[in-house]
């Protein structure tokens, strides 16, 4: 099953590597004091150094280089007990110092590997070149003045890693499911949070395309800042497009920076090969080079959490879940905290199908994230306690899900203060106390099934007559009209056992 | 009187109460007033607020205060950052700029109660070896030939300035930075001893950057002793700067008095130059000669790579000045000239605010970081840059110091070595190699030439023993007991 694009001269193959700058989860910025909080006022988050006064000088933040480690050993990369910062020179008014701190030739992860999953359930290996550290640069605001640009320097000297990605990657498909593995594996280390609305996470898309069966790769286009991973699928197959169609009508592809357009669905050319700036990156004299004790880089991984697919195996082993269940869960690390808090002391199977069924469901219809659902991991797990003493059935447990979810979402809807909205919401959706509320335990009395199903049976004469006959898919209609009878409070069990009983 | 005094002496005769700091930092005061205007070696003069500083040392002295600074009238190089005082690095770009920080250094001096009389004149961004590449105008060395009273000398440069100010007897001290020979060069010049430290042992934190890895703050001083005192106070780690370095600072004064005998004293052949005056070649046999009666070793020795120190250093400082420079953008503080967009505001702030010495060693910076270059350039200058340190690890391993002289001539006159670049630079040719090994390397006034100049002797030792430098130069200090006083200074 793989992907290729036709052309008028045959079947091309689609050559993909991407550069992630994942913005790294640090109180304070790569190279200064200042604070990193997403949202603030313009210019209320740098200091002298973020604004290159005389003088000034970066010292490195150990809090970035250790979660620069810690990503480097979620993607099985090696990591470098030495590496350098480069100062990779450029003017710009969002760039105070007029150079970003970089790391050019030795930077702090090598190689290193990501799993990935393709829609066909197949696995994937892609390459990590490597990752490094580097600052991130102000914000230019071209849109507030009508003949002046304004600066806010807050994003100025924020730490990203820089990970990039070995031209491995074949599909849109496959673009999309590395980006986000990456964010996931990102996630579980709490190293970024992986949000491209805020920008937090920004994908460049190095793009070539070749006929199949042919060696090397053809001239690649770099498409610059997708910021969301459908984004990045989309401009992987427009920019494949474009190239075919330069190389199809006898040209070739030049080598330079493109703009994805999400509007239009194509690229534009940003800047050309030639138009290139000399960025003259040389060893920042500022800094020492950033040398790692061995035993330091151990002890980070030694308390490096559970990543997604250790997780996956686990859950598979362990809970006996199918794969497909356990890569839903393990997606991200909120989901999977929330299975197993729900599938502790319980049956894993049912909470696994509760939870992507009925409960992935009403997330998405009220709109709701993980992180803040609706109905709460220990409500969920007391709903299924519900079922499986026999209190309620499956169909009234489907019911009083609903009714959880309902009376949630009324509530938050009327809360004045969402910092509170969690504590009214444990204390008032209690699933046994909307069962006895709205009278829905299961009828276990047998002498109440039994009367139903006597008046089942004396209603339908000749549906009888035909089952007894040897019309055995008649079986279901007799249980669908008690559990009618008793507005499906009866309990299955019981009333499958009674009829088989009577009617036989 | 009391603008003759030493820092030792000073000290001594504050705390013995003979005079008040407010005392000794007005007739400091009342001499830059008088002289400044002829020798343009102080920017700016914070009378009130060294009037103040003096006052708040007296109150200590008077509490029984013994900090080592206390009441001390010094001069400060316009490079370093003072908060609330303007700081103009020499140029026209950074006008108007008033920094909000004080830098690691002088604020050590501060705390070690210090009064600061004024910011000093410069080359621009601490570029040139005469203090003529200054936007404020030119320095005049107080020292004048005897042959030819009426020509201005240089004092030397880039801290021409702070040199000036301490020999003229408008300072008792002064501060300076020495990227290729910026303190050295001009205390030879102005019969001064100026000391620069091994790198890291100042911070660099609030010095307005020519090229990070070269650039020393360090201490103009009368006195071996005085440059001691100065430097313990300067010197420290400083988590502000990843460069500085978390050693111990040891009593320097202390071991100006350590006897140098038995010590191994290397003097490298290399130090020579075409057309350097027979007079400093005596004067660096005198200087060995010294050392020798004094009990110290001398040793032929060779730092065979010497030769491409200049060559090395006029690579690698311009290239991180280029970087470094890059924020003088008119963007947000500072000059800025307006322009059509953004790259004529670029182009035309930095064309009006930098001077030609600027500008032409970014041009050079630019060049030899550029792509198709790098390698050629830059590159190979670090690898020079590798071996120059080498000859200095492996002659460290034979001798405990080194004796060349500080400079290949005594103090020229304005107009003089300025028809091209090359001659100017050639001034740094024994000075640089210390400043791309980071060692610590002092001058210290040995005699005067046929003109009545002073001449320098330099001293170089291992990094981080700077209480060997400092006992070598007293050696040659005692022994060549150099009083020559310069024409222009307070109450001459």
């Amino acid at each position: 099953m793989e992907y290729a694009l036709e052309g008028r001269t045959g079947s091309w193959e689609v050559v993909v590597g991407l550069e992630v700058h994942a913005q790294v989860i640090s109180r304070s910025k790569l190279f200064s004091g200042a604070a990193t909080a997403f949202g603030a006022e313009p210019n209320t988050q740098v200091s002298f150094v973020d604004a290159a006064f005389p003088g000034m000088l970066p010292v490195l933040n150990r809090v970035c280089v250790e979660q620069a480690v810690k990503t480097g050993l979620g993607l099985n990369a090696a990591i470098n007990k030495v590496s350098r910062f480069d100062r990779k020179n450029y003017f710009y008014p969002d760039l105070p110092p007029g150079y970003q701190i970089s790391q050019y030739e030795h930077p702090i992860v090598g190689k290193g590997e990501i799993e990935i999953e393709r829609a066909d359930g197949s696995t994937k290996l892609v390459g990590i070149t490597r990752l490094h550290l580097e600052q991130d640069a102000g914000k230019s605001l071209h849109d507030q003045h009508p003949t002046k640009t304004f600066i806010d320097l807050n994003r100025a000297g924020v730490a990203l890693m820089e990970i990039v990605s070995e031209p491995d990657i074949r599909s849109p498909d496959e673009a999309g499911a590395y980006l986000r593995k990456l964010r996931s594996i990102l996630r579980y280390l709490g190293t970024c949070d992986g949000n491209m609305e805020e920008g937090s996470m920004r994908a460049d898309v190095n793009v070539s395309v070749r006929k199949h069966g042919e060696d090397g790769y053809r001239t690649r286009c770099e498409v610059k800042n997708v910021n969301s991973i459908r984004f990045a699928m989309q401009a992987v197959e427009a920019e494949a497009l474009r190239q075919i169609e330069v190389w199809e009508s006898g040209e070739a592809v030049r080598q330079e920076t493109r703009l994805f357009d999400s509007g239009r669905g194509v690229t534009r050319a940003m800047r050309s090969k030639e138009e290139a700036h000399d960025y003259r990156y040389f060893p920042d004299p500022d800094l020492l080079p950033l040398v790692l004790e061995q035993a330091w880089i151990d002890d980070l991984k030694a308390h490096l959490p559970e990543l997604p697919d250790a997780k996956k195996a686990r859950f598979m082993r362990d809970y006996g879940l199918s794969a497909y269940d356990a890569g839903v869960l393990v997606a991200e690390r909120t989901t999977a905290l929330f299975y197993e808090t729900v599938a502790k002391g319980r049956d894993p199977k049912l909470a696994a199908n509760w939870i992507t069924g009925d409960f992935f469901a009403a997330l998405k219809r009220t709109g709701r994230t993980i992180e803040n659902p609706p109905v709460t991991a220990e409500r969920l797990g007391q709903l299924l306690d519900l079922m499986v003493d026999n209190t309620i059935n499956g169909k009234i447990a489907k019911d009083v899900f609903e009714v959880m979810v309902n009376r949630a979402v009324s509530i938050h809807d009327s809360a004045s203060a969402t910092d509170t909205f969690d504590a009214v919401l444990t204390q008032t959706i209690d699933p046994a106390a909307i069962v006895d509320e709205l009278g829905l335990r299961q009828v276990t009395d047998t002498g109440a099934i039994d009367a139903a199903v006597d008046k089942i049976i004396a209603a339908n004469p000749d549906k009888v007559a035909e089952f007894r006959s040897g019309k055995d898919k008649l079986f279901g209609f007799f249980v669908g009209q008690v559990m009618k009878a008793m507005q499906g409070k009866a309990n299955p069990a019981l009333v499958n056992e009674t009829l088989k009983r009577r009617l036989t | 009187m009391l603008t003759d005094l030493t820092i030792a002496e000073g000290r001594d005769g504050l705390r013995e109460r003979k005079f008040t700091a407010v005392e000794l930092t007005l007739a400091h005061l009342h001499a830059i007033e008088a002289l400044n205007p002829r020798l343009n070696a102080y920017l700016s003069v914070g009378h009130a607020q060294a009037v103040e500083q003096a006052r708040a040392a007296d109150v200590a002295l008077a509490g029984g205060d013994t900090r080592p600074l206390l009441g001390i009238p010094l001069a400060i190089k316009d490079l370093f950052c003072t908060a609330g005082v303007r700081t103009t690095a020499g140029s026209r770009i950074l006008m108007p700029f008033i920094p909000p920080y004080e830098s690691t250094v002088t604020a050590n001096l501060l705390r070690d109660g210090a009064v600061f009389l004024g910011k000093t004149n410069m080359d621009e961004f601490a570029m040139g070896s005469s203090n003529m590449t200054s936007h404020y105008g030119p320095v005049e060395n107080p020292w004048k030939r005897r042959q030819d009273p009426t020509a201005v000398l240089v004092p030397g440069g880039s801290s021409g300035g702070s040199a000036a100010a301490v020999a003229a007897r408008l300072a008792m001290g002064g501060t300076g930075t020495d990227t290729g020979g910026s303190i050295r060069q001009p205390a030879s010049f102005c019969g001064l001893v100026g000391v620069k430290p091994t790198y890291g042992r100042c911070s660099r934190w609030g010095v307005v950057a020519f090229a990070s890895s070269l650039d020393h703050p360090g201490p103009f001083a009368r006195t071996v002793r005085d440059a001691a005192i100065l430097l313990g106070s300067m010197a420290g780690h400083d988590p502000k700067d990843s460069t500085s370095a978390d050693v111990l600072v040891p009593d320097f004064e202390a071991a100006c008095q350590r006897p140098i005998k038995g010590l191994r004293i290397g003097v490298p052949k290399e130090y020579r130059s075409d057309g350097m005056p027979g007079e400093i070649e005596t004067l660096w046999r005198q200087g060995a000669a010294w050392l020798r009666e004094a009990g110290a070793e001398i040793v032929d020795v060779s730092l065979p790579h010497t030769k491409y120190g200049l060559a090395t250093y006029y690579i690698i400082a311009p290239a991180e000045a280029s970087s470094n420079l890059a924020r003088y953008d008119g963007v947000r503080f500072g000059l800025r000239e307006k322009g059509e967009d953004l790259r004529d505001l670029y182009e035309r702030t930095r064309a009006e605010g930098f001077g030609a010495e600027v500008r032409r060693r970014i041009m050079i910076g630019t060049y030899v970081l550029s792509a198709g270059y790098y390698d050629a350039y830059y590159l190979r200058a670090q690898k020079v840059r590798a071996l120059i340190l080498r000859d200095f690890t492996e002659v460290f391993a034979k001798v405990d110091a080194l004796l060349t002289p500080t400079a290949p001539s005594a103090a020229f006159a304005h107009g003089e070595k300025m028809d091209d670049p090359i001659t100017m630079y050639l001034n740094d040719l024994f000075t640089v190699p210390a400043d791309l090994a980071g060692v610590p390397a002092a001058s210290v006034p040995g005699g005067l030439d046929a003109d009545g100049l002073p001449l320098g002797l330099q001293v170089m030792a291992r990094p981080f023993d700077e209480e060997t430098l400092f006992a070598v130069a007293a050696a040659l200090e005692r022994a060549a007991g150099f009083s020559a006083l310069p024409t222009l200074r307070a109450g001459g």
